[in-house]
């Protein structure tokens, strides 16, 4: 009994296969280019130099030292700002929905505020404010965290905020206070391991989005992954490529992992097809 | 109880509202993945009639209704409205007016815009449009707010809302599809009693699927109790209640004592008193085999005796009833109706006689 | 003659029993709560409010520091206008493209089991792809279609077709409006999906069972109520196109053709001091054309969520 409903889900399988397919194609197009790009031998042949020198980590710094800084700078940022994000970040959206409900929406504005104001904007009038954090801490890439901090925040209050609604967090809150509980036991052992996921997916995308920054680390004159590639690429564009597809590769990975580790939880609206 | 009202000669309604039609639903099958959802179902409902489909989730009420509508598919079986068969007939030529759980109102619609939304699709022109719209909301009684939206009317306004789409298009069959169940128990109460008035005087057939026992039985003028995907009952709600076809009708169907006994030749002794079988075929042939009557709260008489030996343990006041929960000597609890001017009788400690009225119990399986 | 109180308080005592005194209410200082969240506002301050205050006070400083318009009237300037006209005109275009291509992806990504493995791979590519540096896409595309690049030698060699003929186009505006949409597809079905997901079943199986076709559903219900979060969605699109930087200052060595190249011009140069006001500037009019697409944003944010939860 050829039904209505049954050829409407196989005329919806082929549309969804056939715009994937084409899109698909269109996405993976650059990243097989980058692979081709880096397997590049003389006289057409193919190698894996290049791949090979990228895992040999030790050769990798001797040939290339800014790359290595850049790499090991992005990886302390990467650190201090997802540490830096969640401390300022989580005791304070949770304090405010608890005990300050009226600062919720002025909260709600600063933290999405960095949406408004472009990178290229924001380091323009950083460019004073570093200078005196220069003076104060010094020139290091890792001072980059402050303002890494900032871009990070509406990304980091969404997911955050989310996983707080959800849990309806006053009503957990005033059941563990009625039971005697101060609040920094309501926040530390009530409140945060409910929101796991959704601390861990504000991490995880301050984590993409510090490794794929650019425009302040540059600017500020300071070094990180993305300012060692760009100028990598004008000496050696093979390894350029290669490091770039290879971080490219590695977010991917991260964030599949975030959805399968958080994806069970998420808020989708709930449609009950019986 | 309003369903026992007779519909063999539904009133013709306003705006000449056609007559019901007869609907047929025959040996329908439907399987998903292992489960059966409707296992041979057969239901046919007369013109003008509506009739409620009962029975605890997973049951295939909802599947069935859904196949009616033309929203699922069946396996096997046919679906016939006024004799004709729209097995194959896709869901948005049937026909059919019907009422969702909730959410179904278009948010982006006023409800006179809702409600002309079916009109719009059989292109009536404006005027005439507005006029019928008009007239459902002032049917459903919710006329002074044809120019809210849904997101500004409470459930109760939505639902009432939902209705009146469904009748807008004169529908052959309207269905409901556990229309109540979303809403606070008052606003339950209230909407059901007028949704079976404008039942009435609109006079379309009506397939009704709820969980709610009550419900079903306060609406309807027959119920199906249905359990896997099959049909346990039917029949008018007084013969569903006082006489179950199985100890699963008379289970999920008001409340009911679960009372240790013995058999003997086509009775069964409880608590004393020898009480005749709904099915004497049922019982176990070994009289020495303890089974579980089931006994109704109106059917057991409760009172206050000194010498009793039933000791009363809590009494819920229920408005115009009140229920009295007795523990006997060996530890098996008995609730019994009575009329709440005496509850005073019945406070917690006192000791009670408890009687059984001889009507027939069904046996627990 | 009985005490008569005016405002009946069902805890009041009976008139004629002496009154118990009333439990004292503790009225919470707001003060010592508002210090919990001192850290976070100090932060911003400087970080976030100083920053923007530099700015956009900047903007109206002249070289002597006093209060001038000049800055801001000298970016009605040809070569600055155009450059604006240039961000407006590849924000709008990217964000178009991006939008349909993105939102068709989006509808076959909500067709498809709401767990299964293509969805959620689709989606975490998609975040990826969305949020990755310019850098990094600037050299894929280098790889791609540059000079040398994988497809540019395919079809030099197979196809006979050079699509460099006229110029190498990639490192200029055509070449941005096609690294843009690689990013601005993605992005799309990320602030799209959520829209998708709430258009309930329901509303089909009712407009259906009320007599309508796929068509009739799709005019008259589902476009409608997708409208707004579409329109926002490309709206978020342009803006964040517009503030793009990295991949063209990956891109583009030569010129400035967008605003945030002439910003990154008017930061680095040493020939000019004034020029430092100018950028500031300039970054004063991207904040203003970015915080009215956020606004626009908003409001329409605000109806779609009304309708779609």
């Amino acid at each position: 009994m050829a039904g209505v409903t049954r050829r409407r889900a196989r005329r919806q399988r082929a549309f969804r296969w056939t715009i994937v397919t084409l899109l698909g194609i269109f996405f993976l197009l650059p990243l097989v280019a980058m692979l081709e790009f880096t397997t590049r031998g003389p006289n057409g042949t193919y190698t894996l130099e290049t791949w090979k020198l990228l895992v040999d980590w030790g050769q990798l710094g001797e040939t290339y030292p800014d790359l290595a800084t850049g790499v090991a700078n992005s990886f302390g940022q990467v650190l201090l700002t997802v540490a830096l994000t969640l401390l300022l970040l989580v005791p304070t959206v949770v304090w405010v929905r608890l005990r300050l409900p009226r600062l919720r929406r002025v909260v709600e504005f600063l933290c999405l505020l960095p949406l408004t104001i472009p990178a290229i904007v924001l380091v323009v009038g950083l460019a004073p404010v570093y200078a005196w954090v220069t003076y104060f801490l010094g020139g290091s890439a890792l001072t980059l965290t402050f303002a890494y901090t900032i871009l990070v925040l509406p990304y980091a209050y969404r997911s955050i905020d989310a996983g707080l609604s959800a849990i309806n967090v006053r009503t957990l809150a005033e059941a563990s206070r009625s039971l005697g509980a101060s609040w920094a036991t309501v926040i530390w052992r009530v409140v945060l391991p409910n929101i796991r996921s959704a601390v861990l997916s504000a991490a995880f995308l301050t984590v993409a989005l510090v490794l794929g920054e650019f425009t302040i680390a540059s600017l500020l004159n300071r070094s990180n992954l993305q300012v060692a590639v760009n100028l990598l690429g004008k000496s050696s564009a093979t390894m350029s490529v290669a490091v770039s597809l290879t971080a490219l590769v590695l977010a991917f990975v991260l964030l599949m992992l975030l959805s399968l580790v958080g994806g069970g939880r998420r808020r989708t609206s709930l449609k009950e097809t019986r | 109880m309003t369903g026992t009202t007779s519909v063999a000669a539904a009133p013709g309604a306003r705006d000449g509202a056609r007559q019901g039609v007869t609907v047929r639903l025959e040996s329908l099958h439907r399987r998903f993945g292992n489960t059966s959802a409707l296992d041979g179902l057969d239901l046919e409902l007369a013109p003008g009639e509506l009739v409620a489909l009962l029975g605890p989730s997973g049951c295939g009420k909802t599947t069935a209704l859904r196949v009616l509508a033309g929203l699922e598919e069946a396996d096997s079986g046919r679906v016939l409205v006024d004799g004709e068969d729209i097995t194959n007939r896709p869901v948005n030529r049937r026909d059919m007016g019907m009422v969702f759980q909730a959410y179904s109102l278009f948010p982006h619609l006023t409800a006179q815009e809702n409600v002309e939304f079916g009109l719009r699709l059989r292109g009536r022109p404006a005027a005439a449009r507005r006029e019928r719209a008009g007239n459902m909301l002032e049917l459903v009684g919710i006329g002074a707010h044809a120019d809210k939206y849904p997101h500004q009317l409470s459930g109760g306004q939505q639902q009432r809302v939902a209705l009146a789409r469904a009748l807008a298009i004169q529908p052959r069959v309207l269905l409901l599809d556990e229309p109540l169940s979303a809403l606070d128990a008052k606003v339950r109460v209230q909407l059901r009693d007028e949704i079976r008035r404008i039942q009435i005087e609109v006079g379309t057939t009506t397939l009704f699927v709820t969980h709610d026992q009550e419900e079903a039985l306060a609406v309807a003028d027959r119920v199906g109790v249905m359990r896997g995907g099959r049909l346990e009952q039917l029949g008018p709600p007084a013969e569903i209640y006082l006489r179950p076809a199985s100890a699963f009708v008379a289970d999920f169907v008001g409340l009911s004592n679960r009372l240790p006994g013995r058999v003997d030749a086509g009775t069964v002794e409880v608590l004393g008193a020898t009480l005749p079988l709904v099915e004497p075929a049922d019982a176990p042939s070994d009289p020495s085999v303890p089974v579980t009557a089931l006994v109704r709260p109106e059917a057991v008489d409760v009172v206050a005796d000194p010498d009793g030996s039933g000791r009363v343990l809590a009494a819920s006041f229920l408005g115009p009833i009140s229920r009295v929960t007795v523990a006997m000597p060996d530890e098996t609890l008995v609730v019994a109706q009575v009329s709440s001017s005496r509850l005073a009788d019945f406070a917690p400690g006192t000791p009670v006689r408890i009687t059984l009225h001889p009507s027939p119990v069904a046996l627990s399986r | 003659m009985t005490v008569v109180t005016p405002h009946p308080d069902p805890v009041a005592p009976a008139p004629g029993v002496r009154p118990a005194p009333a439990a004292r209410r503790r009225i919470s200082l707001p003060g010592r709560d508002l210090l919990g969240v001192v850290p976070f506002f100090g932060f911003i301050v400087l970080f976030l409010a100083i920053p923007t205050l530099v700015v956009v006070i900047g903007a109206f400083t002249g070289d002597g520091g006093g209060f001038t318009l000049d800055n801001v009237s000298a970016l009605g300037t040809s070569y600055i206008l155009e450059a604006f006209g240039r961000s407006i005109l590849l924000s709008a275009v990217t964000a178009a493209i991006g939008a349909v291509l993105g939102g068709l992806l989006a509808y076959a990504l909500v067709t498809a089991k709401p767990d299964g493995v293509l969805r959620r791979v689709v989606t975490s590519a998609s975040g990826v792809l969305a949020q990755f540096g310019g850098v990094t896409l600037a050299f894929a595309f280098v790889a791609t279609i540059g000079l040398s690049g994988f497809v540019t030698v395919f079809l030099r060699d197979h196809l006979g077709v050079d699509i460099y003929a006229h110029g190498v186009w990639l490192f200029e505006l055509p070449g941005l409006l096609l690294v843009y949409t690689y990013f601005q597809v993605p992005l799309m079905v990320i602030v799209f999906l959520p829209a998708l997901d709430g258009i309930r079943p329901q509303w089909r199986e009712a407009a259906e069972s009320l007599g309508g076709s796929t068509w009739q559903y799709w005019r008259m219900v589902a476009m409608p109520l997708l409208a707004p979060p579409f329109l926002g969605s490309a709206l978020l699109l342009f803006a964040n196109a517009f503030s793009a930087y990295a991949t063209a200052a990956s891109l583009v060595s030569q010129g400035s053709p967008i605003i945030p190249l002439q910003i990154r011009g008017a930061l680095t140069s040493e020939v000019i001091l004034g020029q430092q006001n100018l950028g500031k500037a300039m970054a004063l009019g991207m904040i203003v054309v970015v915080a009215l697409v956020m606004w626009l944003y908003a409001v329409l944010q605000r109806r779609s969520t009304r309708w779609l939860g």
